[in-house]
């Protein structure tokens, strides 16, 4: 056991005055009175929000603005607080994107029960859902708090996509068909 | 002879004239208090990397160009709008309380602040007249120690009408702590009026002799340790940090005024910022030389001009001393109730004491 024993000393005289302490003291907040704020004056400024923050939810499309969410219901599953509601739809034969499998026809996030935890985003076999960078959500009503498909993809926007992985099926099943021939 | 009567307050224009200087007196006495709440804020803020009220404006002052801007930066609106607050809140009368002394409290802790304020001196006018509500006045220290004592007074009875323990205790701690520092604080001004006190002075104890005596150098500088307890005296009549004995808001929750609200806390909010004010001009007219520039300098220019910069001298201190008031408030921790009687007994009345027999007796040798 190390124990260290603090040997008290005895106050001196000055010290039992207190005043050398309280002028030491005024020093301090004197030099922190002269020093700029440290605070941020919200509505006005805002902070910086730094990358890979898990702000709000939202849907993203890829480079090319296909949209990533294939439907799969796997964050409506893994939502604890079950904010995620989605219906799924298939996808037109005359659209560019009938090589995906499926879309979403909704997507609901009800933001009054999401609890940030970023586990959609980490189920997420598309890359599709991310939590990003923005912070505060605020509506008058129950229903403003939802956000539905056309929020979200608002919301979320593009960003980069290193796969492409259904491209790279669509190239690859051309080409076996091609082969096949 | 009710005639007689009406006839002198009406039309006798003496009458018109104290009304409207007592009134004067107190509308600067109360924007200077409700704006030592705003430093209050604001220094707090500027201590602790914050900025303070920035938000509060009025449409009307708004629109003025750049000024209106600075206004609202500056806080300046803010304690209309904390005034205008505390008018238009529910006046709750709680129903565990004893009414009449519940609402009689708060007026009982202004009046003393109000009443001290008609033996202030603020400046000289050319003709040597003296710029103050009572004038001519021989005992006006005096009579100030006895009347901003009686503050305590609305302290006891808030918080005995409360009928409530944390108020109670409140109470108690103001009244004993009141009755351990006024005794230090009068041996403190003993040397001040040995000093003041020559024996071709007929009116030592008034303010006005008191700050002529310090034409030349400020009392202060010859009374130290008497300025140094007056001073630490001050702070605990004010009931201000370090010696907020009755309201330590940490362990009595607001102390006696827990169960006061609205209108009514709003005016021992006043009270309490009527009393720094009125301990800061004590301090200022008794040890710093009153509206006297600097020491051995009396005058600067001459007439209107003089009196301006005497009336100017006295308010910037009186700015200053506020403002410390508020940075040792934001510095220093609370004393505990124990050490705050042990200062005051063991340690500032000894000392004034043995201050005043030793002044008393270099004066008495010094014939």
């Amino acid at each position: 056991m190390a124990i260290k024993i603090v040997e008290r000393r005895p106050l001196s005289l000055a010290e039992k005055t207190y005043l050398p302490q309280i002028i030491a003291g005024l020093k301090v907040t004197w030099d922190n009175l002269v020093k700029p704020p440290v605070t941020l004056q919200y509505p006005d400024e805002r902070p910086v929000i730094p990358t890979g923050y898990r702000g709000v939810p939202t849907l993203v499309r890829d480079p090319h603005g296909r949209e990533k969410c294939v439907s799969c219901q796997l964050c409506e599953f893994v939502c604890p607080p079950k904010a995620i509601r989605i219906t799924p739809g298939e996808i037109l034969e005359t659209a560019d994107n009938n090589h995906v499998e499926k879309a979403p026809k909704e997507f609901e996030i009800n933001m009054l029960r999401c609890i940030y935890c970023g586990l959609c985003q980490e189920v997420c076999p598309e890359e599709a859902i991310w939590l990003q960078g923005q912070y505060s959500m605020t509506g008058k009503t129950r229903e403003e708090m939802v956000n539905n498909k056309a929020k979200l993809y608002e919301l979320g926007g593009t960003l980069p996509d290193s796969h492409y992985k259904w491209d790279k099926k669509k190239a690859e099943a051309e080409r076996q068909q091609h082969g096949h021939h | 002879m009710i005639e007689q009567l009406l006839n002198d307050l009406v039309l006798s224009p003496a009458w018109y004239y104290t009304a409207a200087r007592g009134l004067l007196v107190i509308v600067i006495l109360m924007s200077i208090a409700a704006y030592s709440v705003l430093l209050e804020r604001k220094a707090s803020a500027w201590i602790q990397g914050r900025v303070g009220p920035n938000r509060t404006n009025h449409p009307l002052i708004a629109w003025i160009p750049l000024f209106g801007n600075v206004l609202m930066r500056g806080g300046f609106i803010q304690p209309a709008a904390d005034g205008l607050k505390f008018l238009f809140k529910e006046d709750a009368l709680p129903g565990h309380v004893r009414k009449t002394f519940y609402v009689l409290a708060p007026c009982v802790a202004l009046a003393p602040a109000l009443i001290s304020l008609v033996m202030l001196p603020f400046g000289e006018l050319p003709s040597g007249q003296i710029i103050t509500l009572c004038p001519g006045a021989d005992i006006g220290v005096l009579f100030m120690f006895a009347i901003s004592s009686l503050g305590v007074y609305g302290i006891a009875l808030a918080g005995w009408a409360a009928n409530s323990k944390y108020p109670f205790l409140g109470a108690i701690r103001g009244s004993a702590q009141l009755i351990s520092y006024e005794l230090a604080m009068g041996l403190s001004v003993l040397t001040v009026f040995l000093a003041t006190a020559t024996p071709d002075q007929n009116n030592a104890l008034s303010l006005v002799s008191m700050v002529k005596a310090q034409t030349g150098a400020w009392n202060i500088l010859y009374h130290p340790v008497a300025a140094l307890i007056f001073l630490i005296c001050v702070f605990a009549e004010a009931n201000r940090h370090p010696f907020d004995m009755p309201e330590s808001e940490t362990d009595l929750v607001g102390g006696f005024h827990t169960e006061y609200g609205a209108f009514k806390f709003g005016l021992f909010f006043v009270a309490e910022y009527s009393h720094m004010v009125i301990g800061s001009s004590l301090f200022i007219l008794m040890f710093l030389g009153g509206w006297h520039i600097l020491p051995w300098l009396p005058t600067v220019g001459t007439g209107i001009v003089a009196t301006l910069l005497g009336l100017g001298s006295f308010f910037f201190k009186l700015a200053a001393f506020l403002f410390f008031f508020v940075w040792v408030r934001w510095t220093v921790p609370r004393f505990r109730y124990d050490q705050v009687m042990r200062i005051g007994w063991r340690v500032l009345l000894p000392i004034a004491v043995v201050n005043l027999l030793v002044y008393f007796i270099w004066y008495a040798v010094k014939g």
